[in-house]
């Protein structure tokens, strides 16, 4: 059996793009062979920064031959359709069989394909893959015509069995295969040819390139910590970077340095991230003190002089790096300390959005929100509004500037070295959190009251702009910042009705805009419940030149919370020419478009919730049921409600039950229907006429008095249990007695009594909702 | 390879040898180009020259002016005018990067002695409607060059390809001489009769830039500006090609082009005085474009820049 060699030697490919082009260049490849009729053993794929290589081996030396019967159409079929027939399969008609059939005679097409050999079926399979890579990103260089990440510059292609070795002749927009590569850049002596995997891979190394990644993630990984250890050090382990590393080599040698003792106070994420991020760094630490105290740099070449040059060019780069942050810090610290006022300050200049306004002006509705957040999550109102008041003001520092990655860290540092109360500086740290879904929740109460400000704020202000994610398209992270909502609740047990959050929120984001367009609130009646109203806000008399409007948030509001209630304000853009979008809602109802916005937005975490519960195995059915409840918006209770509902209907009595709740629900709908009466009143006992009613009667009194106190307490298990305990009755009830009674009394009395069954059982959830 | 030249002795040196190396290597040496710009990319030499399929290859070094990286001339390496060398040959040769790795060897950078990698790096400018794909160049950890293949200008697709060498001149002497501050680096050579260093010729002006650049401008008459540049760049290209006066056919892009230069210029002035806030940053780079754009429609009318 043949093996296959390919390699396709380009220009640098970046690092991040290498693992998948191995992979895609193995299974476009192998896909393309086995589709033609070729089978193989087995199949690997390296990348060095200069090369992609496949080997295949036990690769089949010629395709089977294939014999295609298709069925045409009758033989007496209009000739167009003949034709359409004939076209399709390449024949001519004398070609075509004719069998006879019930309908006469039909035509065939036998198509035989001769087995073809390998070497012109991996010639096709390869120059389509090289015409169609799935590159990130390609481009074309020169004069020619053909992409690929970086420009390509040859082509091996062998195939070798026991005769020999065997260019596999092949052409792609003038790059001939041959059976010739070149080694590493510098180190290397020229092109040489190859004859097999082994034979390639022996001759790459003695050129200096180590070709499979793997090998080169191990000689970095085992360099660097021989590196470290022999100085009393270790290194921080970093997989991503590891990976990358090994793409930017293809003759890994590890050096280490030392970090200049001037830099050594600096925080360590900055060390890391600054080495990192500009360097390609790996970080050394002393495990005696904690601190990052050196570095690794991994070289792709060896020098006589052991890398000594190499090395003091990178201490000294990395020193100019270090000096940049160290005056950052320096800076940085200076106005920490003088209360981050100028950073607030700066942030007015930073537009978040340009219809919601300045970071500053997010920061304001931020802390807001937080502080009222705050006392629901168990955290000091005023620490959680200063939380949220400095928790972005790190933003406008230099560091983060220069490292956008280590926002919420550099604030966290700022705050301590002010001497900011530790709750603030943590909050600033955690507020970002949860990012994604196995990001760490925050517990720290003001991190928390700060963390859902801040997503609150983002959710409200876009639905309020109107700028909700649709389909696949979600631009501000919508749903992240939901699914952080319903985390930070879950994770926390925060008991809060999130209606009355998102209103609030609502409307302290619509706040701004409002001062920002010249908006102005007018009362439309003159009755007395709006005469606050009209003290706090300037009347308009219709005409006349708009005055200065100059309401403080508190006094928006509570304004606004009296237009709620007399319902007689209306909100009157005044600006409204420029923005097009909000001409049609000229005239608007605050209390009207409030309320729209904070039940859309509620519906919008209900959606998030069922995916959210769908990954931890609860039913989308079993979800809605406890949706239809009321106190929905409290996210804690209706988890806590799904999470008994989805364990009864676990049980064995679970089902029965809701067979038996369904039963009666039918029954009873039925002929409310019918009689066009409700029969919610009045089942009594002493019109019950067998045991099984006068049982049922008797469980139903019992399950009420045990279902009631529980609910009240919250406790759904045991309300669920107690629910349990009517399915024996009810099945016995059923079995015995036949509702529709010729005795109206009875029929009637029976009905309320099913009515109960559906009362009690509604109580606890809608179980109309549950499938099956 | 080839062979490894004495280490250079000043920055003159080093920009003197990659004039003779590119020189040698065929490429037209010219000279910078007579406006102010924020990188060798918008000599015309590059911009335009980069447009249409007739070959060319050209090298130059071009002062460059970034107003708001002016430090008072106290940053040991942030300069408001500094000087890059740029290379541009069209198509872009296969044996690019040995070229360039050549002209690091004339320099004194001994690949044999040094760590030179390909960091992937593609570049974009967004004033230029303009982009590629490349590497910056690492010498040992230090950014040394940047390395690429144009794909578009101008929003034209770039058909042949031009390949494009940019070294950061100070950055890179400052590494090859072995300097920490940028102002002590020796302009000439340091045994001259009169040795000059690069604060010698340097540090007054940046110090003058650096207040002209974030105080001294007047914003009023640079927005001003700006309209007046943008405006004649699109009455110059609404001509008829026709001229009367000549009889010939004459489409005026470069002198629309310096147009579009100084918008940019004025842009990054502003830029500097901090008149420009986040959201019309975006605008004024929009409006730049527009005008780079519809010299590069230009420019493909014309002779030079047409399809052979």
């Amino acid at each position: 059996m043949p093996d296959l060699l390919i390699e396709l030697f380009s220009e640098e490919i970046p690092a991040r793009m290498q693992a998948r082009a191995r992979d895609d260049l193995r299974s476009m490849v192998t896909n393309g062979l086995v589709e033609a009729g070729l089978t193989y053993a087995s199949a690997g794929a390296f990348s060095t920064p200069r090369r992609l290589t496949l080997t295949i081996d036990g690769l089949t030396a010629e395709s089977r031959p294939v014999r295609e019967e298709r069925k045409g159409p009758s033989a007496s079929a209009p000739p167009a359709a003949i034709e359409g027939f004939l076209r399709s399969t390449g024949l001519t008609l004398d070609q075509l069989e004719r069998r006879a059939d019930k309908k006469g005679e039909t035509l065939y097409a036998v198509i035989e394909k001769p087995g073809r050999a390998a070497p012109a079926i991996i010639a096709e399979v390869l120059e389509a893959t090289i015409r169609n890579f799935p590159w990130p990103k390609a481009m074309r260089w020169g004069a020619g015509n053909l992409r690929w990440v970086r420009p390509l510059h040859s082509i091996l292609c062998l195939l070798s069995d026991e005769s020999g070795a065997h260019v596999v002749p092949l052409t792609v927009d003038g790059i001939t295969a041959g059976n010739t590569t070149e080694g590493h850049r510098f180190l290397g002596q020229g092109r040489f040819a190859v004859h097999s995997f082994d034979d390639y891979a022996v001759k790459l190394k003695r050129a200096h390139v180590v070709l499979d990644s793997a090998e080169r993630e191990a000689a970095i990984w085992q360099g660097a910590q021989n590196l470290a250890f022999a100085a009393g050090l270790e290194v921080v382990e970093d997989k991503g970077l590891l990976a990358e590393v090994a793409g930017l080599v293809e003759w890994p040698v590890p050096l280490m340095g030392r970090i200049g003792d001037a830099f050594l106070h600096l925080p360590p994420e900055v060390l890391q991230t600054s080495m990192k991020e500009h360097q390609k760094f790996f970080s050394v630490k002393n495990p005696r003190s904690g601190r990052i105290e050196g570095f690794i740099t991994v070289a792709n070449t060896e020098t006589a002089d052991h890398g000594a040059t190499i090395l003091k060019g990178n201490q000294k780069v990395l020193s100019a790096r270090l000096s940049d942050a160290k005056f950052f810090w320096e800076n940085d610290l200076r106005v920490a300390k003088a209360g981050m006022g100028e950073w607030l300050d700066g942030l007015k200049a930073v537009t978040f959005h340009n219809k919601l306004g300045s970071q500053a002006d997010r920061i304001a509705r931020i802390a807001a929100l937080a502080k009222e957040i705050a006392p629901l999550v168990g955290a000091d109102a005023d620490l959680s509004e200063q939380a949220a008041r400095l928790a972005k003001a790190d933003l406008r520092s230099a560091m983060v500037g220069e490292f956008p990655e280590l926002q919420g860290l550099m604030g966290m540092y700022y705050a301590r070295e002010a001497g900011l109360p530790e709750a603030v500086a943590l909050a600033a740290r955690d507020h970002y959190s949860p990012l994604g879904p196995s990001d760490a929740v925050p517990t720290e109460p003001v991190s928390v009251a700060v963390a859902l400000a801040d997503k609150i704020d983002t959710l409200t202000g876009f639905w309020a702009i109107d700028e909700k994610p649709t389909g696949s398209k979600d631009p501000f992270a919508l749903r992240r910042a939901a699914l952080g909502v319903i985390r930070l609740v879950l994770g926390n047990g925060v008991r809060v009705s999130l209606s009355s959050v998102l209103q609030r929120a609502a409307a302290v984001v619509w706040y701004a805009p409002m001062l920002a367009n010249d908006v102005y609130i007018l009362p439309t009646g003159y009755s007395a419940e709006v005469k606050n109203w009209q003290g706090v806000c300037h009347v308009h008399p219709a005409g006349d030149e708009p005055p200065q409007y100059n309401v403080s948030l508190e006094e928006f509001l509570s304004a606004l919370q009296n237009a709620r209630v007399t319902d007689a304000a209306e909100v009157w853009f005044d600006d409204l020419e420029a923005d097009p979008q909000l001409g049609d809602e000229r005239l608007i109802n605050g209390d009207h478009r409030l309320g729209r916005l904070t039940s859309d937005l509620l519906s919008f975490f209900h959606d998030r919730l069922k995916v959210f519960l769908k990954d931890q195995g609860i039913r989308h059915d079993v979800i809605d049921a406890c949706l239809a409840m009321p106190g929905n918006d409290d996210l804690t209770l209706l988890v806590k409600r799904a999470g008994a509902l989805a364990a009864f209907l676990k049980t064995e009595d679970g089902p029965n039950l809701l067979q038996g709740f369904k039963r009666a629900n039918t029954i009873l709908t039925q002929a409310e229907a019918k009689d066009g009466v409700e029969y919610s009143f009045g089942a009594d006992p002493k019109f019950a006429e067998t045991d099984e009613e006068r049982a049922l009667f008797t469980a139903l009194d019992t399950a009420e008095a045990q279902i009631t106190p529980a609910m009240k307490a919250e406790d759904f298990a045991a309300a669920m249990a107690a629910m349990a305990s009517l399915r024996a009755p009810i099945d016995a009830f059923f079995t015995a007695v036949q509702v529709n009674s010729e005795n109206p009394i009875t029929r009637r009395n029976r009905l309320n009594l099913l009515h109960r069954i559906r009362a009690i059982c509604s109580g606890v959830a809608d179980l109309t909702k549950i499938e099956g | 390879m080839a062979e490894i030249r004495k280490a250079p002795r000043s920055f003159q040196e080093i920009i003197l040898r990659l004039q003779n190396y590119w020189g040698a290597q065929g490429c037209a040496v010219l000279q910078p180009y007579d406006m102010e710009v924020g990188a060798g990319t918008f000599h015309p030499a590059t911009t335009l020259r980069s447009l249409g399929t007739k070959p060319w290859a050209a090298a130059y070094v071009q002062p460059s002016r970034r107003p708001t990286d002016g430090r008072y001339g106290e940053n040991p390496n942030r300069l408001q005018h500094y000087y890059q060398y740029q290379v541009i040959i069209k198509p872009s040769p296969p044996n690019l990067q040995e070229l360039y790795l050549g002209s690091l060897a004339e320099i004194g950078l001994d690949p044999n002695l040094h760590d030179i990698r390909f960091v992937e790096d593609d570049w974009e400018s967004p004033t230029l409607g303009a982009w590629g794909l490349g590497w910056e160049i690492w010498c040992d950890g230090m950014e040394v060059s940047q390395f690429t293949y144009f794909q578009q200008v101008g929003g034209h697709d770039c058909r042949p390809v031009s390949g494009e060498l940019t070294y950061g001149l100070e950055r890179l002497a400052m590494y090859v001489l072995g300097v920490d501050h940028v102002m002590d680096m020796p302009f000439n050579d340091p045994q001259s009769p009169i040795p000059l260093t690069y604060g010698d010729i340097f540090r007054q002006t940046e110090e003058e830039y650096s207040r002209h650049n974030f105080d001294g401008a007047t914003t009023e008459m640079l927005f001003q500006h700006f309209k007046d540049a943008e405006a004649e760049c699109e009455r110059l290209l609404a001509f008829e090609p026709q001229d009367p006066k000549s009889g010939k056919r004459i489409i005026m892009a470069h002198p629309a082009y310096d147009q579009t230069i100084k918008a940019s210029h004025l842009f990054n002035l502003l830029d500097a005085r901090g008149v420009i806030s986040v959201t019309e940053r975006q605008a004024y780079i929009g409006r730049v474009r527009a005008l780079a754009k519809k010299c590069a429609d230009a420019f493909r009318l014309t002779e030079a820049g047409a399809d052979a």
